[in-house]
């Protein structure tokens, strides 16, 4: 275990139980990993290679069939952490709540007193640029800016490793860019540490500090790559040059097991 | 209003004035129907001069019971069956044939065991309500996504805590159809009791008018009775309609 991990992974394995007697479907793992406090780090792999039970088995709303999931140096076991926030795929906004209230569902739990409350739901709901629709319903909403209403609620809560499981998957891609430039702005600001989940090689290449590339179920590392972009960064780092490389390193990776997940492993061009 | 509402208040009206003049043209005897304008008037001069109050009072206040007891157990059974799929679905058979058992058979064996006072109009107000609870908040239940209960659970939510918060407001518009069906099932069932055997109530007053050829008293009581229904049942409609207008619904 590196000394110091923020989050910390040990042979973490999934095996889902069969529906009848036999075999159950060993969806992932192991996995080792550790990630450093402050770090963007972001997965790819093909579909239904554990992507997605990698993440909930780190926030704590799966449990692993092995292995260990540490947070801060506590065991996560059974329960949901505190300083953990999630934005998922779908549409998590409660659509009976407006803006304003689905960002303070957040801090329902919190000591905080009410002025406290009310300035930092402000704040976030500013930050995410949604000030002109605080009353506003989800329903009145686009779906980009729904998603930065359940990434408001999950930053009202000052967490401290956010969980992305593709959160820009159903936006277009110049959405999906914009999008990028925020939550890494967000990250920047919060000091948080990031895990994406993405099936975007583009979109982990521009965002991550490092990232791992899953093989083909069950999901296990094949490969971890290192950015090394500036923590100042934006959507434009698409432009220089060791882009391409990055997101060629990954793709050549991922080939063969997304070829393996249709049934089409080993061939060439 | 809408055009269609407008249309509908029109076919409305159209009906009441078409009774109003068979009425007036004798067409529909005095013994058998009032015309809709002395309908009204008495009704006045019932709810004017208080005759009927004692009356009006019983039967709504244990309907307002009956609706009360299907509201609060039908939604705490369909959360209690929601979080159990074997007992639903050894219930879900006898919930989709309940309607087909005559649940006023039921009566007699409730005056034996509660004798003639208000509890077993209650029980039969209620019997007939709460199903009507129970299946429509399944149903909204069922639509709540998967998503919604991570979220709850990231937000460390427990299990109560998740169907208060989360479940019920998801299902509310849903719960709220099985209210409207409620309020009609549960009046439905008190005025249908009073009928059969009682010591008061409006359903009571109606029976005994009916009998003694008293129009001026069962019409406005049915009136009546037909205006607190639908009156409840257009509030509930419009509350049901705000919800779904939230949600682009």
């Amino acid at each position: 275990m590196v000394s110091g991990a923020h989050v910390s992974l040990r042979g973490i394995t999934k095996i889902f139980p069969a529906a009848k007697a036999g075999e159950g479907l060993h969806a992932l793992g192991p996995v080792d990993l550790d990630l450093a406090k402050g770090e963007f780090f972001a997965v790819v792999g093909p579909s239904g290679c554990g992507k997605s039970t990698l993440l909930e088995v780190i926030a704590g709303l799966t449990s692993p069939s092995a292995g260990t999931v540490e947070f801060e140096g506590r065991r996560i076991a059974g329960d949901i952490p505190d300083g953990i926030g999630v934005v998922f795929q779908e549409d998590a906004c409660f659509p009976w709540l407006s803006v304003e209230d689905n960002v303070a569902f957040g801090l329902r739990k919190s000591s905080l007193e009410a002025a406290e409350r009310r300035r930092r739901v402000h704040d976030v709901i500013g930050l995410m640029g949604l000030g002109d629709f605080a009353a506003s319903y989800p329903a009145q909403l686009s779906g980009g800016m729904r998603q930065r209403v359940c990434i408001a609620r999950t930053l009202v809560r000052q967490p401290r490793l956010i969980l992305l499981d593709e959160p820009f998957g159903a936006l277009d891609q110049q959405t999906r860019l914009l999008m990028g430039d925020e939550v890494l702005r967000l990250w920047r600001q919060t000091g948080a540490t990031v895990f994406l989940i993405t099936h975007a090689l583009d979109e982990a290449a521009m965002l991550a500090d490092r990232i791992a590339v899953m093989s083909a179920r069950p999901g296990a590392l094949l490969d971890i790559v290192e950015t090394r972009w500036p923590r100042e960064r934006d959507s434009r780092v698409v432009e220089r040059p060791e882009f391409g490389g990055i997101t060629a390193r990954l793709w050549k990776t991922l080939r063969e097991e997304s070829l393996k997940t249709i049934g089409r492993a080993g061939e060439g061009p | 209003m809408t055009r269609l509402g407008l249309y509908r208040a029109l076919v409305v009206v159209a009906a009441v004035l078409l009774l109003e003049a068979l009425c007036l043209a004798g067409v529909i005897d005095r013994i058998t129907m009032q015309p809709p304008h002395r309908i009204l008037r008495d009704l006045a001069v019932i709810l004017w001069s208080g005759s009927q109050n004692a009356a009006i009072a019983k039967t709504l206040t244990n309907a307002s019971i009956a609706l009360g007891l299907a509201l609060v157990i039908g939604v705490a059974t369909a959360v209690v069956l929601h979080g159990y799929r074997a007992l639903r679905e050894t219930l879900d058979p006898l919930f989709a044939t309940y309607y087909a058992v005559p649940v006023f058979a039921f009566y007699p064996l409730l005056i034996v065991l509660f004798g003639l006072g208000d509890t077993p109009q209650i029980g039969i107000g209620f019997m007939l309500g709460v199903v009507a609870v129970i299946v429509n908040t399944l149903n909204g239940l069922d639509r709540v996504p998967r998503v919604l209960r991570k979220a709850a659970r990231i937000e460390r939510l427990g299990t109560l805590e998740t169907a208060l918060r989360v479940d019920l407001p998801y299902a509310a518009p849903y719960v709220l159809t099985g209210a409207k069906f409620a309020v009609a099932y549960s009046l439905i069932g008190i005025i249908g009791a009073e009928f059969i055997m009682s010591r008061g109530g409006m359903g009571y007053e109606i029976s005994f008018a009916y009998n003694n050829f008293d129009n001026a008293v069962m019409y406005p009581l049915i009136v009546l009775i037909l205006t607190v229904s639908i009156a409840i049942n257009t509030a509930l409609s419009f509350w049901e309609r705000v919800l779904l207008a939230r949600r682009g619904l």
